[in-house]
Parts: structure tokens; sequence; C-alpha cells
């Protein structure tokens, strides 16, 4: 099989403007991945399947991956007037603005993103996997990515899984509809900010972090209709 | 009944499914297979839309047993997610913990040693022939044959899983692999009822055959029924015995060669029609390659420790990176997708579960034929719902 | 001739049949509660803990270091530590568990506690039959019932126990070994300062 490298300029050869970025991984396992810009992932895609050196024609997994946004703290050096006691030339102390660099820790937030990730074999090469991944632009409203279904069936299901799970949109996807959880259901549970909902019965022995939830229910149980025989009572 | 062929739509969707126009005489009928349904291997439905007897449209409904199996192990430690994996397939939960060891060991690269390689190998291999027995045994049953063949199955399965049982304490939940190896060694009491076990199970393969190969109802129950056309297989990532049966020589074992099956001699089973008996003839055939090769693993077994020195269990914590390990586990390509931050935990955990993909094309095989020929495609995919809806 | 493979499959069922009543490999089952197939000696069900001698709470090898609590992939242990410390079984001073609760009905037998014990403290019994009318209390075991003794635990898992107590008095040799010798030491030092006259060339 070619590297990733190799794979990286026959797709720029192949699809003019295709914007592939190479990522590394630095893990024991090597398999480096290519990131693809969505609006060429389609053209990218058939030139994969299609290529007669590569022929990657068994897509065989599809997963998303959830980045959420990041609070980053820096500390960034300033310059600033204070106001300093000094001792004055006649030995009396007198109050002057002198110019000093503080550490100042400022926050910004790095918007984070879904990404989705493609691994493909080659069924007549036996070669593999190519990594491909995807980003969308932000977790919120611009979640649409475009479908690789019409290229391998393979992703029909797993495609659906991930806009189930994590809410990509993918666009050209014949039926986009959930598949595992139930169609009235609103959130995307494998988003890493997910909160489940507070309706199950808690075992005897919480702990952790279930003790907290447990209690905290019991708590909010207690101030409107009083206590409950089951749930904590029993631990 | 004509078959709508979309010209404009062919070029470009070729691996959809066909659509079929009812002939216009009377209604359509829906109906949901499932999710209680005897022939469904738990639950899981079927919204099927029926012209007389004949299939116009099929879609599966996943998720009634779905658990976000991914989401737990994303909030548990490495080692703690290997008993959840037993009870994805809990068929082949042995293949299961050699899948996430695998990937596991490719983020950190360990190595294991031989010893535990050879027991790893004589495990998935005992672990394919319980598979593919009962499965077969579960498809007769859902062809009318209620009973026997399957408990034939059975009888021979319990074999095996009381080698299972006095190896790894339990029967079905075997969470038996770590990273890095095994985790108890095998005795010399344990290799000699293996050897007597898999002494027995030519004879029981044979016997098997005899009961069914030749059948002529279910020749003519499977033949030519369920076609599964090769370039549609591989499109659809579908795998295992699925796509050998449809003619495409692609193994895990032989491609990746993962493990030490580059050791070893066996032939890969092809099928030539893609249709029900030819997967029931591959299975067949996967079985007998499979007791070759446990008879090969049991004579070359070498002496040595079964877990590498580097392993961990407390406190295992990969240095950042990812990896995709994949094994040929008996329902096909079960693959783990692992995204390591250097925490305790695997930041993303995914599991590729052959099950659900090779369901992708059910409605494509399904369509045009009767109801009661629905039931059997269904059973020749060989699917457990613990890994469908994970 | 049409019906050949049938005749054959019923030839092999008929050879099954009556194949039974002369050889009892052909019969693989059982008459479970009047009659039972002895349990194998890797079996595991659920966890107990193990004490020495004949006083449980005296004997718990536990001491309450809570990682099989954190190892716990579906959270069913329980474990609070006590303020107080025991002697252990070489007679260094622990923490005990106050309390110890082990849900059984979340457990799903996975020995993972048992592997990363340090202390050969927990192990896993052979006992299923544990079905009980009241899902709360019933089957939430204290540390009372938990406990069960070495010698349950030997009979039992007679190999592995074996080991682990090899393994626990080689340890308990080497802490004596090291008790011993800063006795000795300690006893040549009070016998040293005891006996003054003889550092008197050493200066101290």
């Amino acid at each position: 099989m070619k590297t990733v490298e190799e794979i990286k300029a026959a797709i720029e050869a192949a699809v003019p403007g295709a914007g592939v970025e190479f990522v590394s991984n630095p893990s024991a396992s090597a398999q480096h991945s290519l990131r693809i810009a969505p609006q060429s992932a389609v053209a990218v895609a058939k030139f994969l399947r299609d290529d007669a050196d590569l022929a990657f024609d068994f897509l065989s997994n599809v997963t998303g991956v959830d980045w959420p946004d990041k609070e980053i703290a820096e500390k960034v050096k300033v310059m600033r007037w204070v106001t300093k006691t000094v001792d004055g030339p006649d030995g009396q102390k007198v109050d002057q603005p002198v110019e000093e660099t503080v550490e100042e820790t400022r926050k910004r937030i790095e918007s984070g993103c879904l990404e989705v990730v493609y691994h493909l074999y080659s069924v007549g090469k036996k070669h593999g996997p190519l990594v491909l991944r995807m980003r969308t632009v932000n977790r919120t409203d611009q979640v649409d990515l475009p479908s690789l279904t019409p290229v391998w069936r393979s992703a029909e299901l797993q495609e659906r899984e991930v806009f189930d799970l994590y809410g990509v949109v993918f666009g050209g996807h014949p039926d986009l509809r959930r598949l595992l959880m139930w169609d009235g259901f609103k959130d995307h549970p494998m988003r890493r900010d997910y909160v489940e909902p507070d309706d199950f019965e808690y075992e005897p022995t919480p702990h952790d972090e279930v003790l907290k939830r447990a209690q905290e229910r019991e708590n909010r149980e207690q101030r409107t209709e009083g206590p409950r025989d089951r749930g904590l009572a029993a631990g | 009944m004509t078959v709508v062929e979309n010209k404009a739509e062919r070029a470009e969707g070729w691996n959809r499914p066909q659509v079929i126009e009812p002939d216009g005489e009377g209604e359509l009928l829906e109906v949901a297979m499932g999710p209680h349904h005897p022939s469904t291997h738990g639950v899981f439905r079927m919204d099927v839309a029926l012209d007389g007897e004949r299939v116009v449209r099929l879609k599966p409904v996943f998720g009634y047993l779905h658990r976000n199996h991914e989401k737990i192990a994303e909030g548990a430690s490495y080692l703690a997610s290997m008993p959840y994996t037993d009870r994805l397939d809990y068929f082949c939960s042995l293949t299961n913990n050699w899948a996430y060891a695998l990937a596991v060991e490719k983020l950190v690269g360990q190595v294991v040693p031989e010893r535990a390689e050879y027991i790893r190998v004589i495990l998935a291999e005992l672990t394919r022939v319980q598979n593919h027995a009962s499965s077969i045994g579960f498809l007769i049953q859902e062809m009318g044959a209620s009973g026997t063949p399957l408990m034939y199955a059975f009888k021979e399965r319990e074999k095996i899983l009381d080698l299972f049982e006095s190896l790894t304490g339990s029967r079905m939940m075997c969470n038996y692999m770590r990273f890095g190896g095994c985790r108890v060694d095998v005795s010399a009491s344990w290799l000699d009822a293996t050897r007597k076990v898999v002494a027995g199970l030519p004879a029981f393969v044979d016997e098997f055959e005899a009961l069914l190969s030749s059948n002529e109802i279910l020749m003519a129950r499977c033949q030519g029924v369920g076609i599964l056309r090769p370039e549609l297989a591989i499109n659809a990532g579908v795998s295992g015995p699925m796509l050998r049966g449809s003619g495409v020589n692609y193994d895990v074992r032989k491609v990746d060669h993962y493990g030490i099956y580059d050791r070893f001699k066996f032939r890969i089973p092809l099928g030539d029609h893609g249709d029900i008996y030819d997967r029931y003839m591959v299975r067949i055939l996967e079985m007998r390659e499979s007791i070759k090769i446990i008879e090969q693993a049991l004579r070359d077994l070498p002496a040595g420790p079964i877990m590498d020195t580097r392993a961990k269990l407390r406190g295992f914590r990969p240095k950042p990176g990812e990896a995709y390990g994949r094994i040929e586990a008996p329902k096909g390509e079960l693959g783990f997708y692992l995204i390591s931050d250097g925490g305790l935990n695997p930041y993303r955990y995914r599991v590729r579960p052959p099950s659900l993909i090779n369901l992708t094309i059910l409605e494509d095989m399904c369509l045009g034929h009767n109801v009661a020929d629905v039931v059997l495609i269904f059973g020749s995919v060989d699917i457990v719902l613990g890994e469908v809806d994970r | 001739m049409l019906g050949d493979g049938i005749l054959k499959g019923m030839a092999e069922t008929a050879r099954n049949f009556f194949g039974s009543f002369v050889s009892d490999e052909r019969l693989t089952t059982v008459e479970y509660p009047e009659q039972r197939i002895p349990t194998v000696e890797a079996a595991r069900v659920f966890p107990f803990l193990v004490y020495d001698g004949a006083n449980w709470e005296a004997g718990m090898r536990c001491v309450a270091c809570q990682i099989c609590e954190k190892e716990c992939p579906p959270k069913c242990i329980y474990i609070e530590k006590s303020a107080d410390k025991k002697p252990d079984f070489v007679g260094k001073q622990q923490f005990y568990p106050t309390r110890f609760d082990i849900d059984v009905s979340v457990c799903m037998s996975c020995q993972i506690c048992v592997e990363v014990c340090p202390f050969e403290a927990i192990k896993m019994d052979t006992q299923f039959e544990l079905a009980t009318e009241d899902r709360f209390g019933g089957l939430l075991y204290d540390r009372k019932e938990l406990s069960r003794s070495n010698e349950y635990y030997h009979s039992i898992h007679p190999t592995e126990a074996g080991e682990v107590d090899a393994r626990l008095a080689e340890e308990k040799a080497k802490v004596e070994a090291r008790a011993k010798a800063a006795a000795e030491a300690a006893a040549a030092k009070a016998a040293a300062a005891a006996n003054p006259t003889q550092l008197a060339g050493g200066g101290s």
C-alpha cells in the first residue's frame, strides 16, 4: 500500500482543491489519517474507491467523535501603570506611578466540532486501513457534512447512528432517521456534555456521582411530596 | 410485478434497493414483524410491506436492546470495559475479548507472548465452531425443523462451553483476555479435555451434514433465495461468512495475519451463488477448517509466560493517539476504534459491529421474496441483538 | 432420488434416538434440582471476603483500600473506611472496612475486583442459588454476609487458595525476618548503649 502521504498527493493530483490535510497519530499503531474538506468529500471518496491503484472498495467503520468547546486559559504578560510608594529624594515617602509587567490570565473559548471518522480497506488489493476524517464547523448550528452513503452503502446504517448519537446531519443520505434511539428523542447521547434524564431507579448502593444525584433527587422529592419508600432509603 | 429500473438513478444509485411496484390488485399489507417474534433472535423489528405474499418494502427497526455500551466504556477504565465486551455478541465472548485486547495492544504497542497467542487462537476457533453450529441450528429451526438440528448443535456447543467454564470460570461471559496476554494459564488436564472434544468435532460435523446438507426441503427452501451479489456485498461492508458466501475471498485472518494466523494452514471456503444455501455451506466448511487450525495450535503450543511483563492492570494510561484493531469474528469483521487522550478512560471507544452492518442489505436480499423466506434470509445473516444495538 | 436426503437425515436421528438407550455419551442433560453437576474449580459467581482464623471481624483481610470499589465496572461495591486501625496478618496496623456492601443484583461476576485486590481479600464464590423475594434488602450483602473463612476458600478453590496461602506465608516470613533483623539491630544498639565502655574509643 502507498503511504498516507502518497495517497494525499494522489488525491490532490486527481481532485483539484481537495483540501486534504495530513493528521499524524503519535500512538504505537501509527495509523495516520487524512482530514478532507467537506465540500470535496464525495469527489475524494469516489476517487479513492474507483482508482485502480488504491481501490478502497470496502468502507469498514464510520464513527463520530465529539470535541467540545474548550476553555483555554493563557497567561499573558501585560505592561501596566501602578502607583507605588517610593522613597523621595528628601527622605519622604512619595506616591509615584510606575510601569510594571503583570501576569494576567486570559480565558478564551476555542470552538469545538463534531468529527466523523471513516476506516477504508481494499478487498481487491487487500490493503488498509486508510483513515479519513471530516469536521463540522461547530457543534450547534453548522453540523452538516456530506454523506458518503452513495459511494459506500455500508455507511448507511453507521451514518444514521452518528446522526442519532452525535447529531451530525448528513446531506445526501437517502434515509436519515434515528437508528438506536426512538424517533421522539431530543438529545444526542454520545456527546460529551449530554446529561442523562433523572428518571431511573437508583440501585440500593449508590456512591460517587450516583450517590450525589440520588441524594439530590431525594431532597427534591422530600421538598415536594415527602419521602418515598423506595430508592435511597433501602441503601 | 415489475421491477422498475430508473436509468438515471442506476448510474448513481446502483447500490440502493430495487423499487418494486405492486401489481395493483388489492391493497398493500403492512406488517410489523417483531419486536417479539420468534424468528428475530431477540428484540428486533422489520416493518414489511406485502403485496399478497411478496415483500415490496422492508425497513429494519433497531434499538430495542440499546444500552449505549460505547458511552459506558468512555466513562470506565480500559480494563473495566473488558467484561462489557463479553455482552456484545454473547455467543462469542472470547473473540470480542480478543478484538478489544488487540485494539488496545495496537494503541500501546504491546507484544503478546507466544503461548498466549496460541491459547487465543484455540479459544477463538472453538468459539467459531460453536457459533456456526448453533447459528445453523437456529436457521433450520426457523425453517420449521423445530428443535432436532438445533439440539444436535447445542449438544456439541455444551462440550465447548464446558471447556470455557473450566478455563475461564464462566460459560458465556468469559472475560478472559487481557492487554498483553491472557488471564490464567491452561493446565495439562484442560488441554487433554480439549484434545478429546476436538477429536470428536469432525464426527459431529459429519453427522450434522448427514442430517441436513442433502435434505431436499432444505435445498428447496435455501437455494436461489436471498441472493447477494458480490459487488453489492463489498460495497455494503458485509463481512464474514455472508461475504464469503457471495464468493468474495476476504478473511481478516488471511489479510491482516493478526495474532499468529500466518503459521497455520487453512483454506477459505467460498460460495458460488450468494444464496442462503451457500452461506450455510460456508459455515459448515469453516467449522472443518477451524478444527484443522485448533489441531495445529494444540500440536504446536509452546511453553512460556502468558502475560507481557510490561502489562499493567491498574493505572493503565495509554499515550495519546488512536488505533483501529479488527479480527475475523464468527459473524464478520469485528473492530474496535479507540482514541486515547492520555487519561485512564478512553476518549472515544467505538465498536464496529458486524451484525449491524451485515443487516444493511437485508432489504435488498428480501425484496420480491415470500414473507416466509424473510425469516430464513434474516436467519442466514446470523446476528446477535446484543451486538446490533449495543 | 427425491427424498434420499430426508431418509438419510431420518436414519441419523434414529441412530441418535436408539443410541441414547445404550450410550451415556449421548445423554447430555441432567434433571437439575435432584441431580447436580459438580461445579468446576474455576467457576465464579459472586465475590466474598476472606478472613483468617475464627472471628470474621478480627481476621478480615480487607484493609478498605477501595481499589475494588474504583475498578468495579458496574460499581456495585460500597466501602466505608474505619477511623481506627487493627492489626493485619503480619501484625501491621491497617484500616478495615466499617461497611462493605455488594449489590449482587448489579454485580456481573466479572472477577475484576479479585484481580486488582493487592491483599488477597476478595475472592469469587461458586454458590449460585441466591434467589430471594426481596430485591432491595435480600440482594444487598453487607460485610458479615460476605465474609467466608479461609477454610471455605480452600474447599471451593483448593489450587488457587494454596497458591495464595503460600504467597501470604512468604510475605509474612519476609516481614518477620525484617522485624527480627530490626529487633536484633535494636537489641545490639540497646546493648551498646547499656554498655558504654565499649564505645569509649568510638568517639560517639
